[in-house]
């Protein structure tokens, strides 16, 4: 796939819920490579164009191109095969299984073995198993929870789950990484360590996507901004640009007090 | 002393087959949130196609020793077959519909299988052919035969398989995840649909074996026999708390034991006014004293954490 196409590039996307339009006519496309964030005031419809985008949603209109694909009717698990990843706003781990079971499954739509193999225990099967542990331990550590590891989930501090949520859709293999509200509920120094962690993501190659409310972590972390109103995009461009934006500044910063 | 240690073997191996069957209940419930009431059809339906294919396959002429694994895998196979069909056709349609309709549907299912494994089968009771001598060993002044001992064994086996299954495999952890929570399992590639399919395709497999355990065990088979040990199953499941597999074991066991301990005593405790037939009696009474008393079951978590 060559770089000069976007990795996600939506047309004219729409998404209505009964007779209520959460989404109209919204396109966007993300670059390889860069951080992407999408802002917009509560009930702007970021959270929707999220799940229209990790496959929980299907858009009531427009089209999806992902990595050179047009994709139809997709489901999460397909998506996910193709290589987006996401983080929920309100955290959803597996919370009766550990960390690095959490992780684990993770590596489930990269890997193959069926019940066959559970129930054979072949060499491939058991071959398979120990990478998956590897690969799921290597993520732990460069998420900065490996201590952690046989601790269930719902065990885990906030900001542990936030990093171990992060890990597990790395696990993946994500070319995309779609993050939901990452900071919220964080301290100071829980977000500036969250910021380093993306940076790093990002440096290997992973493209992100980020919603978030932290204007400040948006404006200084992303190539390129997104603003939602209504269910429309007002804005888009570099932060300074969008900062600048009347429309901006009437609908999200509201009314110019800033 | 003898009567108990002779009602304590007699409960714990009913009870290793109520733990198999209660296993299939709380694996769907797991994933699901669904009562699959015909599972004791599958089970039913188990013991008739491996009394079916061990006659034929002793008709001609095969060795015992080969025709009862031969034929324990065509029940196992068949069953799972009917149970994916079970799935595919009549629950999953009504996935996102209300709790009452697939619970109706599953009690529909239930009727049509009997009615179907009466019209091919028919109203008689069929036997099951002796194999090996079965020969009665004495433990304390208790009587254990070989069958009872290979139905205990075998399912303590098999018990321990799944658990290493769900926990060890990567299977069980997609397993575990969709349990869990199906849309973050969706996002990390696991497919549900086949998960689930999956789900019904082993407790049914479980199912088969169990039928042919019971029928081996009592030497019989009818299209009825489903009924009545899918419900006491059911409540082994309920009493271990339903959707954990420790407690359909533990569940299982507990209740082969109740049922046994109690049918022993019940006539000298009463003074012989009740007799060893009113032994049914007290799964049923488990059933409504631990809904009353502890609905969550022995080993359940309260419903709020799986909110």
């Amino acid at each position: 796939m060559n770089n000069a196409t976007p990795l996600l590039q939506l047309s004219s996307i729409g998404k209505q819920f009964g007779g209520l339009s959460a989404l109209s006519d919204v396109s966007l496309h993300i670059r390889r490579g860069e951080i992407y964030g999408l802002i917009g005031p509560n009930g702007a419809g970021k959270t929707t164009l999220f799940n229209v985008i990790t496959g929980l949603y299907q858009p009531s209109a427009g089209e999806f191109h992902f990595d050179g694909k047009s994709y139809q009717v997709c489901k999460p698990h397909v998506l996910a095969k193709a290589g987006i990843a996401r983080t929920f706003q309100n955290i959803r781990l597996f919370a009766n299984l550990t960390a690095l079971e959490n992780v684990m499954i993770g590596r489930h739509v990269r890997t193959r073995a069926g019940v066959l193999g559970a129930l054979l225990r072949d060499r491939a099967t058991r071959n398979e198993e120990r990478a998956i542990t590897e690969r799921a331990r290597e993520l732990l550590r460069y998420a900065g929870i490996e201590k952690p590891a046989q601790t269930l989930a719902k065990h885990l501090s906030y900001g542990e789950q936030r990093r171990l949520e992060i890990a597990r859709a790395l696990a993946t293999d994500p070319l995309l990484l779609a993050l939901d509200e990452p900071a919220a509920g964080m301290n100071a120094t829980e977000t500036a360590s969250l910021k380093t962690l993306l940076q790093t993501i990002r440096a290997s190659g992973i493209t992100v996507l980020l919603i978030e409310h932290d204007v400040k972590l948006i404006m200084g972390l992303c190539d390129r901004v997104a603003v939602l109103d209504y269910g429309r995009k007002i804005a888009e461009g570099v932060p300074e640009e969008v900062r600048k934006d009347p429309a901006v500044i009437a609908a999200y910063l509201g009314g110019g007090d800033d | 002393m003898e009567i108990f240690l002779q009602q304590i073997i007699n409960g714990l191996v009913q009870g290793s087959v109520y733990a198999l069957v209660a296993l299939g209940y709380t694996m769907v419930y797991g994933i699901l949130g669904l009562i699959n009431f015909a599972h004791g059809e599958v089970v039913m339906i188990g013991a008739m196609l491996a009394i079916s294919s061990l006659t034929a396959l002793l008709g001609i002429g095969v060795p015992p020793l080969l025709a009862l694994p031969l034929s324990a895998g065509f029940a196992m196979l068949g069953c799972m077959a009917l149970g994916y069909g079970i799935e595919r056709i009549a629950y999953r349609p009504l996935r996102h519909a209300p709790r009452l309709a697939p619970l109706i549907t599953a009690i529909g299912v239930s009727i049509v299988l009997q009615n179907l494994a009466m019209m091919v089968w028919g109203r008689e009771y069929h036997s099951f052919p002796q194999l090996i001598a079965n020969s009665p060993h004495s433990i304390g002044g208790a009587i254990i035969n070989d069958i009872q001992i290979i139905i205990f064994i075998l399912a303590l086996a098999i018990m321990a398989g799944l658990m290493l299954l769900v926990h060890r495999t990567r299977l069980g952890r997609a397993m575990r995840a969709v349990a869990e929570n199906q849309h973050a399992a969706q996002l990390m590639g696991v497919d549900i649909n086949r998960v689930i399919s999956v789900t019904f395709m082993l407790g049914s497999a479980l199912a088969a074996v169990a039928g042919m355990m019971v029928s081996a065990n009592y030497g019989l088979a009818h299209y009825y026999m489903g009924f009545l040990l899918g419900l006491k199953a059911f409540t082994a499941a309920v009493l271990g708390g339903i959707g954990n597999l420790r407690g359909a074991m533990l569940g299982g066991l507990l209740l082969g034991l109740i049922e046994s301990l109690g049918a022993g005593y019940i006539g000298d405790l009463s003074g012989g006014v009740f007799g060893s037939n009113y032994q049914d009696v007290f799964a049923f009474f488990v059933l409504i004293a631990v809904l009353v008393f502890r609905p969550s079951g022995l080993l359940g978590e309260r419903i709020a954490e799986r909110a």
